[in-house]
């Protein structure tokens, strides 16, 4: 039946929600309105309270609507339609409800409510003119989801609408009560685990860039330069680590899923988050000059509004459809880009009104930086943080260019870099160069007195360490073959520079308090991020080189790399020092450790059911026996792909995936498997396999007449007639009492193995039936076509087929391990930062209190001189 | 000067250099007859080329060019511009899957002794929102 209450109950909550922020916002801006920080009309207070929280109970109920229509698979609604299925597991139900933009939307909402909860319970003193921000913020966000029409205006897009009022097609006309048996499901890209649990981490790190921000604007609005700071920064901290996190969670998941290669893509959808986090990371270095040295407030201010706006303008670059052709994975356009643009536009004005109204007043600090300042060092740190976001930034929003040339009726037709790559490159990595060699400077000079002979005495050591460090790995990368060009060179000196630097600050900090080192644990972690980079990228190595000497076009031979090998099925093929094969296509089957055979699963027409061909069993744990029913996961076929070393003998298994979704129009969307050795990942995906959704070609039915016990030769494999039984493999055929049905018992001897293959005969009413039996591996059809009793001579039709193949890409990534445990290193040092603050969200809470104003400046440790 | 300044100055003056190198860098969408002029001139940097995959009366691509068995590196494939010139385009890589599906292609590449190589093919498939048809919908009532 079709149920519209509950669509119309999250329409309603929607609805609810919006008009509880606006007014949330309203009360908040009154309560706080003509009154200094701490001071509050007390009954305005109270509407905005209330208003807030039924904002969020609004909130969670539209949450819970749209949930229950996902997961009771009521597609009705379209939303479910479009991003889940029957056959969808619960986990991934939760990441289809964050496919589509509405739910993005909605879970970006959800986490504002619950940090405006946070705020509400531990900021008192601040909740007003921060909440009225909040609410404001909130306001525009569930305006997105509103999905109302006034005035012939749509405003926001529901995730509620029914398929019927989403789709026009005739059978809505005939029977519009006409509810579909199943959705389009979730797409398979995002049937992952990471993408289960990246989208919430990134969006809550999109919803913690508010809190500084709010807090940033409250201080401009209620005259408080300098009292934000505090609690800003803490946030600010948290918001880098998850964002951070959340980042590198989707750079890990594209790794593991899409077949680009590698993390990073400089895909717009990436650069508008990595733009943000740069921003962030900066503005929080401010923030801690300002907490210690009393200097960059005004630079705090500009970067924390800075980030905030940039957040809006991620949102709008991904949302609009203004991307257009420069993204493969952008959000499909709702109609919301005037909606974004007001939004953005709204958010730039009065923010950057309100800080230029207030510039003059913002303290600065009159003393000069010297070179023996470490302040001056981080301040240029940050300078170089923001110059690489800009160039991203630049680049990036060449589609909107175009876009706003072509609104004031410019033509233009400038495009992205041919080469993003190189173009992000060749920028990103002095980037690198500076963040690394400027946070190991800095953190040496932050915790001492600084002065010429105290300062080369503390950097001799890290300086010559990383000096000598990078020579040696310099002379290995040579004695492996490999050359090093000088921009690689300076990276790898800078970056083990930043990584002994902070170490030697590390090791120095652990004997005095552990947790003042959270930003040097946190700067080695960078470093060695850059390092994998650096190896990863700079360094990869595709294996799967077509080595066959067979060049089908001579027409560019020296310039074009042929980087696909095409590999016949248990064939074997050299690539780098390994023989690669390919044994056969695999199912996963739920029950199953591992991947099942296909040849050992007998297809029935549904779809997730099989019959066992043969015992399935993993050593000696039997899982199936030959005849029974098998639950199988049919969208993704697993292709078995063995290397071996051809030195040492060791072997390992890959099982690259791939999809064929034609119903989606997507092809084949491959994935790759991934071998992790320590220093090195071997990774490799499929790039075609045979047409997929073709018959095969089987040449003509040979016939062959046979006696019990003959040899004969089929496509260069030879075979034993064994004999003829009754048939055992009969659950698919629906055979009835009365029914005969036989089999021939051959047995085919493959390359590497046997195979037992059964054609089935079938008399039924005097009807004669067959069923022939395949086998995959060598491409052979047998049909059992006729029985002679008489004689004791048997028929059978042979036919043979292309063998199956599939062309493989294979690249070998030299120590990637240091790219991702340099995030966690940082996300640990992020964590330690975090922890040493804690306190300061008690302090927040005693308004009465009068806040130490200048914070206690670092003890200089007193170094011995042989330090380190 | 005060050392803030010479900053500023620094900083301008990169931010600058970051605009040049994008404005450098940056690709341009032409027609076929513009690449094939850029090439004339000596001008081998990559262009962006919109086009469509001419179909025959049943909705076959024509002139597709992809055999595994010989090279599986090798594909090559006829694209009209949006001024309706068709071009030989080669793609020295596999063929894309969901080629065969697709409505508009977007090439990156430049022009080579009358052919267009390709490195980068960007496919815009129907997409699964303006899907007009649901499986199974001429059932009856549920």
């Amino acid at each position: 039946m079709l149920n519209t209450f509950i669509g119309d109950a999250g329409h309603l909550s929607v609805i609810v929600a919006f008009v509880a922020a606006t007014v949330a916002a309203y009360s908040y801006y009154m309560a706080s309105r003509n009154q200094p920080l701490g001071e509050t009309d007390a009954s305005w207070l109270r509407i905005g309270r209330g208003a807030f929280l039924l904002h969020g109970v609004a909130v969670v109920s539209v949450i819970a609507c749209l949930f229950t229509i996902i997961y009771t698979h009521r597609y009705e609604y379209y939303y479910a339609w479009s991003h889940s299925s029957n056959h969808l597991p619960v986990y991934y139900m939760i990441s289809c409800f964050w496919e589509g933009q509405e739910g993005s939307f909605l879970l970006w909402i959800f986490w504002q409510v619950v940090l405006g909860f946070l705020i509400m319970r531990f900021n008192k003193r601040w909740e007003a003119p921060v909440m009225a921000i909040f609410a404001g913020v909130q306001l525009f966000l569930t305006s997105m989801i509103l999905g109302v029409v006034l005035g012939g205006v749509k405003i926001g897009s529901s995730p509620f609408i029914l398929l019927r009022d989403f789709l026009d097609i005739p059978v809505f006309k005939t029977n519009p009560n006409f509810i579909p048996k199943d959705g389009t499901g979730l797409n398979a890209l995002l049937q992952n685990y990471w993408m289960v649990i990246h989208p919430p981490t990134l969006f809550l790190g999109f919803a913690l860039t508010l809190v500084p921000f709010a807090f940033a604007i409250a201080g401009l609005w209620k005259g408080e330069y300098t009292k934000w700071v505090r609690p800003a920064l803490r946030w600010t901290l948290v918001g880098g680590l998850v964002l951070g996190v959340g980042i590198m969670m989707g750079a890990y998941w594209a790794y593991e899923t899409l077949n680009f290669g590698g993390y990073w893509n400089w895909d717009p959808v990436e650069n508008a988050v990595y733009i943000p986090w740069l921003v962030l990371v900066a503005s929080l270095h401010g923030l801690v000059l300002w907490q210690r040295s009393r200097t960059a407030l005004r630079t705090s201010f500009v970067l924390v509004i800075t980030t905030f706006l940039l957040v809006l303008y991620a949102t709008f670059l991904t949302r609009s459809g203004v991307l257009g052709n420069a993204s493969v994975h952008s959000f499909t356009d709702l109609g919301l880009s005037g909606q974004l643009i007001i939004y953005l536009g709204a958010f730039v004005v009065l923010a950057i009104a309100l800080l230029a109204y207030r510039w003059k007043q913002i303290p600065i600090s009159e003393k000069e930086l010297t070179t023996y300042n470490p302040e001056l060092w981080v301040f240029v740190g940050a300078t170089v943080l923001c110059l690489g976001a800009f160039q991203v930034l630049v680049t990036t929003s060449i589609p909107v260019y175009n876009a706003f040339l072509g609104f004031i009726g410019v033509k233009s037709n400038l495009a992205l870099p041919a080469d993003q790559i190189q173009h992000y490159t060749k920028i990103q990595l002095w980037m690198g160069v500076g963040v690394a060699f400027f946070s190991g400077l800095a953190q040496i000079m932050w915790w001492q007195k600084n002065d010429k002979s105290s300062l080369t005495n503390s950097l001799t050591v890290p300086g010559i360490l990383s000096l000598l460090s990078a020579a040696l790995v310099i002379l290995l990368v040579q004695y492996f073959g490999m050359t090093m060009n000088l921009t690689y060179i300076v990276l790898l000196t800078t970056g083990m520079f930043g990584v002994l630097a902070n170490l030697s600050m590390v090791l120095t900090l652990m004997r005095r308090k552990v947790s003042l080192s959270g930003g040097g644990v946190a700067h080695i972690g960078i470093a060695l991020m850059l390092l994998g980079i650096l190896a990863s990228a700079g360094y990869s190595k595709i294996i799967s080189q077509n080595v066959s000497g067979l060049l089908y076009s001579r027409e560019f031979p020296e310039e074009t790399n042929r980087d696909n090998v095409l590999l016949w099925r248990n064939d074997k093929a050299p690539m780098g020092k390994y023989d690669v094969s390919y044994t056969g296509q695999y199912l996963d089957v739920p029950k199953v450790p591992g991947y099942v055979d296909k040849q050992l699963l007998f297809r029935t027409a549904d779809e997730y059911k099989a019959l066992a061909r043969a015992d399935i069993k993993r050593g000696d744990k039997v899982y199936y026996k030959a005849g029974d029913t098998v639950d199988i996961l049919p969208e993704n076929t697993y292709y078995r792909v063995e290397y071996k070393d051809r030195k040492t003998g060791e072997a390992f298994v890959l099982y690259p995936r791939g999809q064929v979704n034609e119903e989606m129009g997507e092809g084949l969307l491959a994935s790759p498997d991934i071998k992790k050795f320590l220093d090195h990942d071997i990774y490799s995906h499929i790039s075609a396999v045979p047409p997929p959704d073709k018959e095969k070609d089987w040449s003509e039915v040979k016939e062959h007449v046979l006696s019990v016990g003959d040899t004969i030769f089929l496509n260069d494999y030879f075979a034993v007639f064994r004999g003829v039984e009754p048939a055992h493999q009969t659950a698919g055929l629906g055979l009835t009492k009365g029914d005969l049905a036989i089999q021939g018992d051959f047995l085919v001897f493959g390359e590497n193995r046997q195979y037992h293959v059964h054609p089935v005969f079938v008399v039924r009413n005097r009807m004669i039936g067959r069923v022939p039996d395949e086998v995959d591996d060598l491409g052979l059809r047998l049909s059992f076509l006729n029985v002679d009793p008489t004689k004791g001579k048997f028929t059978f039709g042979v036919s043979t087929a292309q063998k199956d193949y599939i062309i493989l890409k294979a690249v070998e990534k030299p120590f990637i391990n240091l790219l991702w445990s340099g995030t966690l290193l940082m996300a640990v040092g992020f964590g330690m930062a975090i922890y040493k603050r804690r306190r300061d969200v008690e302090v927040a809470l005693k308004p009465t209190q009068p806040e130490a104003d200048a914070a206690p400046r670092p003890r200089p440790i007193q170094k011995k001189r042989q330090a380190a | 000067m005060k050392k803030a300044h010479i900053l500023a100055i620094t900083v301008i003056a990169m931010a600058i250099g970051i605009i040049m190198s994008a404005a450098g860098d940056a690709s341009v969408y032409v027609s076929f007859r513009e690449a094939q002029q850029r090439a004339a001139e000596g001008n081998l940097t990559k262009v962006h080329v919109v086009g469509r995959l001419p179909r025959d009366g049943r909705q076959n691509i024509m002139g597709l060019e992809y055999n595994p068995t010989l090279d599986p590196n090798y594909f090559a494939f006829t694209l009209v511009d949006t001024n309706r010139i068709a071009q030989r385009v080669v793609y020295f890589n596999p063929k894309p899957q969901d080629f065969d599906k697709s409505e508009q292609v977007v090439i990156t590449g430049a022009m080579r002794n009358n052919v267009f190589v390709a490195d980068k093919i960007l496919l815009k498939c129907p997409s699964k929102y303006v899907e007009k048809d649901i499986k199974g919908a001429t059932a009856s009532v549920n």
